[in-house]
């Protein structure tokens, strides 16, 4: 194998797998060092500058960090890095002297953002401070968009939106609430600079079998019902409810419901219930609240009586797969079944809708009547027109909404000081040592097995009688202390200076996971066969350093790697030293352009 | 060295021996050694010899002298009985333990200073009479915890970390294990784990007195240009005669050999050592062509490593004594007093 270019800022990014695996590759280990520490302030802005809505995101996230981290495949579960930045935002200063001041001087360059939610908060937020006039447009009065009108307050209190937004509003933001943008047209004659469209996939979908006309009046689409829920034009269902649909919308809706009247709620879907599109902690939840989930059910009509609701029938159908490995659903050849019930909230998926945008305002649209945007530029048929967030490619979630709106920023930011938007900037990337003393590193590096923290919820006979009390209470200091100390410290790099070893195997005896081997070159495929512990996960690389003295190769896998630093401290020679690898994405501003050098 | 404990964490794809064990399950407490230190290594070489030897640690008894070396024992096999004892005198308090319970295996752990001054006529001792043990040496050339003088193995001519050479001549553990007849002797380096192991396996394998000398680089004191103990040095000037591999009867054979080139020892264990002739004239089992082949070697200035004698069909002390099959510590008052009728007719077989 060719020797491991470790100054190529990819080599290690992958081996952070939290941060690797955020859609805006927020530096998680550095911001669980801080709260460590009790540093809330600092972690907060660490992912305030990465995501934007900290408070919210430690709430709400789909967390994808967490199957990425390494706990998982040592231990078993994941740091709970979700939580641990909601810590960040509940126990921080006050931080509102640290946040950007609006532009002291416009630069004369006007921005359109379509839609109040987090990927139009997200350019607003970045490029509001570099001086652009941003005005931001939505149909509700408060800014938020789905983060407010579909996720239940007992999940997210309006307080932590209407922080975290201000924190966006008060850079010097006009915001529009109340004023739904009916015409492309209309908004491209107004002669903006830049346009970003950030609707979101604002249309539930419907659920057309028989039944659904006559009993229309207790068939609910769910994130309608959710917004009017959250608006509090919805305040009451019947006793007995049935969602319909797997999806985390599907267990927000089952969960209000248990808030608001339903004592007999119970989630029908499709499929199997491991096949489930909901996280599994949102399922866990809702299961805790007494709310069945039944599998393997498609529905098949709505029974009625007199022009209401009385149930719903279901086929039961089992799983089948064909020659090629697709599954297929197909009649379990059992009796169909009936649901009784008062009313029924369709969660069955959501689609984006853009009745706004006349299709010869010369914005192109797919075959599947979704725009035509590119992925990195986030730039539509029109230059000066851009999408992001779920109206980009569809239903996502909030931090893929952070993820485009930032890169959309540097796009508008790049076109309107006329550079090429294709050539995207780098991210900021900084290696440094943390030795400290012959033993001592700035990072606390002794690893203990050490199980996952539960987050304390409220009483569950006071959380299911107020719909807007919090039933997750969060972690308390001392929980999140420890917690943070599960986390690895995957951007602690173990750094290999070939000239320096000595060959004398002390990092290769002390390594707990044997992740380190000295042994001649080879194929990829062959030398993961013979190492200390054979490497059998390829989505993992191998640290190759060759030309030992010997003629052997210095090989470490890094799969299991615990960033424990015993291989550094253990070297005689320093050939192995512990670096702090810090990447930050590149945002909008003098530093995603392209630098000039003027004449002397 | 490291304050920290190693963590508990291990690979989750980790083999497991015959016992269930991890190599893991035979580490000791965590070494407070200094980094890099070639004892290290040998640490890691016994505890994989043991893992891979299937070996049950309430089985082992580790004894150990004084120095660098004799501490090692507590950084490998952490449930095997242990006995730290006093400066050079291993030998007699292996010798005593092997007495009273001829069951267990004797892991004798020295150093030069241990083995090679305070210690030699204790060494020469327990090799002479064929205690059942294997003996290593972790050789560094130098005194380690009192900063680094020479010690009795130091080579003639060879510099210590300061400058100044050696004038003393050098003892060969080795050469004079073989003239003491140990029944089996073997050289080898910390830095070869590959040839370590496999000889550390025999060597707890073979029934008799087995002697390992071990050159082990002191990373402090004795690592240096002008060393004939540094890595760099005994890599450049390894003469190694033959390698082992140790096939005990529960892995099967797979490597295939080239015929004449290999032969197969049985041992009295069951388990079989396939020998691999590097240097074609070496004969094995041929004790005072050994030492020749020793000196021989040692003017040139190279540093012969592998099995260097292995006695075929050896006996240990208790052969030669031919004590009784039972540990004597198992032997109760009844088997040990038979009483007066048995006195007196051993008595009356004396008359």
């Amino acid at each position: 194998m060719k020797n491991t270019d470790i100054s190529d800022p990819q080599y290690f990014h992958k081996v952070v797998d939290c941060q690797y695996a955020c859609p805006a590759h927020t530096p998680v280990p550095e911001y669980i060092r801080m709260i460590a520490a009790g540093r809330y302030g600092d972690a907060y802005m660490v992912n305030w500058k990465s995501n934007v809505f900290p408070g919210i995101l430690g709430r709400t996230c789909d967390r994808p960090c967490e199957p990425a981290c390494r706990r998982v495949r040592v231990e078993e579960e994941p740091v709970a890095i979700c939580r641990l930045k909601r810590v960040a935002a509940d126990f921080k200063e006050d931080i509102t002297g640290r946040m950007p001041k609006p532009a002291a001087r416009r630069n004369g360059k006007r921005v359109a953002l379509v839609g109040g939610g987090p990927a139009s908060l997200t350019v607003a937020r970045d490029l509001a401070p570099l001086g652009y006039s941003v005005t931001v447009f939505d149909a509700d009065a408060k800014a938020g968009g789905m983060i407010r009108t579909q996720i239940p307050k007992f999940r997210l209190p309006d307080s932590v939106i209407d922080e975290e937004t201000d924190y966006v509003l008060n850079l010097g933001v006009d915001f529009r609430g109340g004023k739904r943008i009916e015409s492309m047209k209309a908004l491209l004659a107004e002669d903006w600079d830049a346009i970003f469209v950030g609707t979101g996939a604002p249309r539930g979908r419907d659920l057309e079998i028989p039944g659904r006309k006559e009993a229309a009046s207790n068939i609910h689409i769910g994130i309608d019902w959710l917004s009017s829920v959250s608006f509090g034009h919805v305040t009451k269902i019947g006793r007995r409810v049935i969602v319909l649909g797997g999806g985390n919308t599907a267990m927000d809706c089952c969960r209000s419901s248990r808030r608001l009247g339903g004592e007999e709620v119970q989630v029908v879907v499709r499929s199997g219930f491991d096949e489930m599109k909901a996280s599994p902690w949102e399922k866990e939840d809702a299961q805790h609240e007494g709310i069945p989930i039944h599998n393997f059910l498609v529905p098949k009509e709505f029974t009625h009586e007199n022009g209401k609701l009385t149930g719903v029938v279901f086929e039961k159908v089992k799983a089948e797969f064909d020659a090629k490995g697709r599954r297929k659903l197909v009649n379990a050849g059992e009796p169909d079944q009936h649901f009784p019930c008062d009313d029924v909230l369709v969660a069955v998926g959501q689609e984006n809708a853009f009745p706004w945008i006349e299709r010869d305002a010369g914005i192109a649209f797919d075959e599947w009547n979704m725009p035509k945007v590119d992925e990195k530029t986030f730039r539509s048929s029109n230059p000066r027109v851009f999408f992001g967030g779920d109206a980009a490619f569809g239903p996502k979630n909030i931090i893929w909404a952070v993820a485009h709106g930032h890169e959309a920023a540097v796009s508008i930011d790049k076109m309107l000081n006329g550079e090429d938007i294709t050539e995207r900037p780098l991210p900021a990337v900084e290696v440094i040592s943390q030795k400290m003393g012959i033993h001592e590193w700035s990072y606390d590096n002794q690893i203990d097995l050490d199980k996952r923290y539960k987050v304390p919820h409220r009483d569950l006979g006071i959380a299911l009688k107020d719909i807007k009390s919090e039933v997750e209470l969060g972690f308390d200091v001392n929980l999140a202390l420890k917690e943070a100390g599960r986390c690895l410290n995957c951007d602690v790099q173990t750094v290999f200076n070939t000239p320096l070893c000595i060959e004398c195997d002390a990092c290769v005896d002390i390594c707990p996971m044997d992740c380190i081997t000295f042994t001649p070159n080879g194929e990829e495929a062959e030398l993961r066969t013979r190492l200390t512990a054979p490497a059998k996960n390829f989505t993992q690389a191998l640290y190759v350093q060759d030309g030992l003295k010997t003629g052997r190769a210095m090989i470490k896998d890094e799969d299991v790697c615990l960033h424990c630093g015993l291989c550094a401290e253990r070297c005689p020679t320093g050939a192995w030293d512990m670096q702090k690898y810090l990447l930050e994405v590149t945002h909008a501003g003098s530093s995603c352009r392209t630098p000039r050098r003027s004449a002397a | 060295m490291t304050y920290l404990a190693k963590p508990k964490f291990h690979h989750p794809g980790l083999p497991k021996n015959d016992l269930g064990y991890t190599h893991r399950d035979y580490e000791g407490t965590v070494s407070t050694l200094c980094a890099g230190c070639g004892h290290d290594s040998i640490t890691a070489a016994i505890i994989q010899a043991c893992f891979e030897l299937s070996i049950e640690p309430h089985r082992v008894a580790k004894i150990s002298g004084i120095g660098c070396s004799s501490k090692t024992p507590t950084y490998f096999l952490g449930n095997s009985h242990g006995f730290n004892s006093v400066h050079g005198r291993m030998p007699s308090v292996l010798t005593g333990a092997n007495l009273a319970n001829r069951d267990l295996i004797y892991l004798g752990v020295s150093g030069d200073g241990d083995s090679a001054s305070i210690g030699f006529g204790q060494f020469a001792h327990a090799l002479r009479r064929g205690v059942n043990m294997a003996y290593i040496v972790e050789n560094n050339g130098v005194y380690g915890l009192t900063k680094g003088q020479f010690s009795a193995t130091a080579d003639r001519g060879s510099k210590s970390k300061r400058g100044v050479v050696n004038t003393d001549n050098s003892i060969d553990l080795a050469a004079i294990a073989l003239q003491l007849g140990a029944s089996f002797v073997a050289r080898s380096f910390s830095g070869d784990k590959q040839q370590l192991v496999p000889i550390i396996k025999a060597a707890i394998a073979h029934k008799g007195a087995a002697f390992i000398d071990v050159i082990s680089p002191c990373v402090a004191f004795n690592n240096h240009a002008g060393s004939t103990k540094s890595f760099d040095f005994v890599r450049e000037h390894n003469e190694a005669v033959n390698r082992l591999d140790v096939i005990s009867g529960r892995m099967p054979i797979e490597v295939k050999y080239e015929p004449g080139q290999v032969e197969i020892v049985e041992q009295h264990d069951g388990s079989t050592i396939a020998l691999r002739k590097l240097d074609a004239d070496y004969q094995v089992h041929d004790r005072s062509a050994a030492i020749s082949f020793l000196q021989h070697h040692a003017a040139k200035g190279q540093i012969v490593t592998g099995l260097l004698y292995m006695e075929k069909d050896a006996d240990d002390l208790h052969g030669h004594l031919a004590t009784v099959d039972t540990p004597l510590n198992a032997l109760n008052e009844k088997e040990l007093c038979p009483g007066q009728s048995a006195l007196d007719k051993f008595n009356a077989s004396m008359r």
